[in-house]
């Protein structure tokens, strides 16, 4: 390992053991590394939209003579009145125009993909149980699919209180969401640990043996 | 009546371990197996295997876009999956097209694929170039408008690639237009890039997409498996695990998910201490003792 890495990998590997300070309890190592990250963070994005943005859809093309490049520009900079009280009610206008482009691009293609392509893929498997060739399993995933989003949702009707056959329903419902979040905890808890598991293996296996031959 | 006092503490202290206890143990099982690496075998799933079959069933020449939409804060879940496909890739000479649409991502995507080319090189004595086998388009701000861009023109986001050399200047973008010259997007990603690729990358353009997400994202997105708007998933570390057995190079993912074991072991046994201690005092409160 050159000495350039091994510094690099030393700062690194010091800053993780900051972090993990925390754990203990909160002191000062952690504070530290905690706003360097920010800093650092925050400094990372501004040179980026600086090169990425600023430079060439601002300056190359206003220089390059396309002019109309100074009404989004115009249109950005006024962004900027919200920092003053009196004039923060200039910036509604570029967000306005912002705010109805993005809801005009969105909104068809959201209820689309996120609504109608989901009602049409469980009505569409479930319709798909009456052709003998869908296997069992594929027909049992279908009907605990379907029964999941009926009691569900059934979960979340208010209009009606949750007694009898209502609140039985409801139960099931509840049961599928207990489910649900009960998968999302453990890939949750992995993803934690995968993690861990990675600092860990840059500590044993990238920065000891780099500190000692 | 002391053997009552003692169990009842014994109880309440199970119920009210301090999580440093925890966070101690979880770090010696991970430190120790880290150290020990052990191995485990690691079982292929449907979604993992429909990406790499996908790949697989590509020609020489064809080209895929692989969209690395995290920053260093869940490298540990996604870069194994980025070193994976990318593998892959320029094995099977796959032409690659790279973004990072992720604010603080660009830099570390360009270390890893320069670290992917490298082992490329040390494999085979061939080293993958910027150009002709993969281009790297960098960053640009507001990603729904960069992947709407991107599906009319790439030149329209992207005039010039990360380093700064102008699109149409690279023998790979010769007749690269748009979603419509790439066979498939593969997403890996730890953010809400995720939705706009299948909300305006499959939804707008109908381009092929499979994702690679970290496990908490993970089941958010198997709704989209069943409809068929993803054709595949690898969901955190285990996916990665998965893909790096399947195009026959373990690596971290696969000696990881060995000490996952170890640390969802230890994880399991502090939750039935929490509980067993839960159950026993409610039960004496319910008693009244």
């Amino acid at each position: 390992m050159d000495f350039g890495t091994a510094i690099s990998n030393t700062v690194a590997a010091l800053l993780t053991l900051c972090i993990f300070s925390f754990l203990y309890k909160d002191n000062p190592f952690y504070k530290f590394a905690e706003h360097l990250v920010v800093g650092v963070s925050a400094g990372y994005w501004v040179s980026i939209l600086y090169i990425n943005v600023v430079i060439p859809n601002i300056w190359q093309k206003l220089t390059a003579g396309k002019w109309w490049y100074v009404i989004p520009t115009i249109l950005g900079v006024l962004m900027w009145t919200r920092i003053v009280k009196r004039w923060s009610w200039i910036s509604r206008y570029p967000l306005a125009f912002y705010l109805g482009i993005v809801t005009g691009v969105a909104i068809p293609l959201e209820m689309q993909t996120k609504v109608l392509e989901q009602i049409f893929g469980t009505v569409q498997s479930f319709a798909a149980l009456h052709n003998s060739s869908t296997d069992f399993w594929a027909g049992f995933n279908t009907v605990v699919v379907v029964i999941g989003i009926i009691t569900s949702l059934v979960y979340f009707f208010f209009s009606k209180e949750h007694k009898g056959a209502t609140g039985s329903v409801a139960k099931v419902g509840i049961w599928t969401l207990m489910i649900g979040f009960g998968a999302s905890f453990g890939y949750t808890v992995m993803a934690r640990i995968s993690l861990l598991i990675e600092r860990i293996q840059f500590l044993v296996n990238d920065w000891l043996p780099g500190l000692f031959g | 009546m002391a053997e009552n006092n003692s169990r009842k503490n014994i109880f309440e202290r199970m119920f009210a371990i301090d999580r440093r206890w925890v966070y101690g143990f979880l770090m010696l099982a991970v430190v120790l197996s880290v150290i020990a690496k052990p191995i485990i075998p690691i079982p292929i799933s449907r979604e993992a295997r429909s990406i790499y079959d996908f790949m697989n069933s590509l020609n020489s020449g064809d080209y895929i876009h692989l969209a690395m939409d995290y920053d260093p804060s869940t490298l540990a879940e996604l870069h194994p999956m980025t070193r994976a496909v990318l593998k892959q890739c320029f094995e099977k000479k796959i032409k690659v097209i790279i973004t990072a649409l992720h604010q603080n991502g660009p830099g570390m995507a360009a270390a890893a694929i320069d670290t992917a080319c490298q082992r490329h090189f040390e494999l085979t004595g061939y080293r993958p170039e910027s150009g002709k086998d993969w281009v790297f388009l960098g960053y640009k701000p507001y990603p729904i408008l960069i992947i709407l861009g991107m599906g009319q023109n790439y030149r329209i986001p992207f005039p010039n690639d990360y380093y700064n050399v102008p699109l149409d200047s690279l023998p790979m973008m010769n007749g690269i237009r748009n979603y419509q010259n790439v066979k498939a997007v593969i997403n890996i990603s730890a953010t809400s890039a995720t939705d706009w690729w299948i909300t305006y990358g499959n939804g707008r353009y109908q381009v092929p997409l499979a994702i690679g997400v970290t496990g908490v994202m993970a089941t958010d997105y198997y709704p989209y498996l069943q409809t068929g708007q993803i054709f595949g998933i690898l969901g955190g570390l285990q996916g990665a695990a998965e893909y790096e057995t399947l195009v026959g190079t373990p690596g971290k993912a696969v000696e990881g998910m060995s000490v996952q074991v170890v640390g969802h072991s230890i994880i399991i046994i502090f939750i039935i201490i929490g509980n067993i201690g839960y159950f026993a005092t409610r039960k004496k409160s319910k008693l009244g003792l």
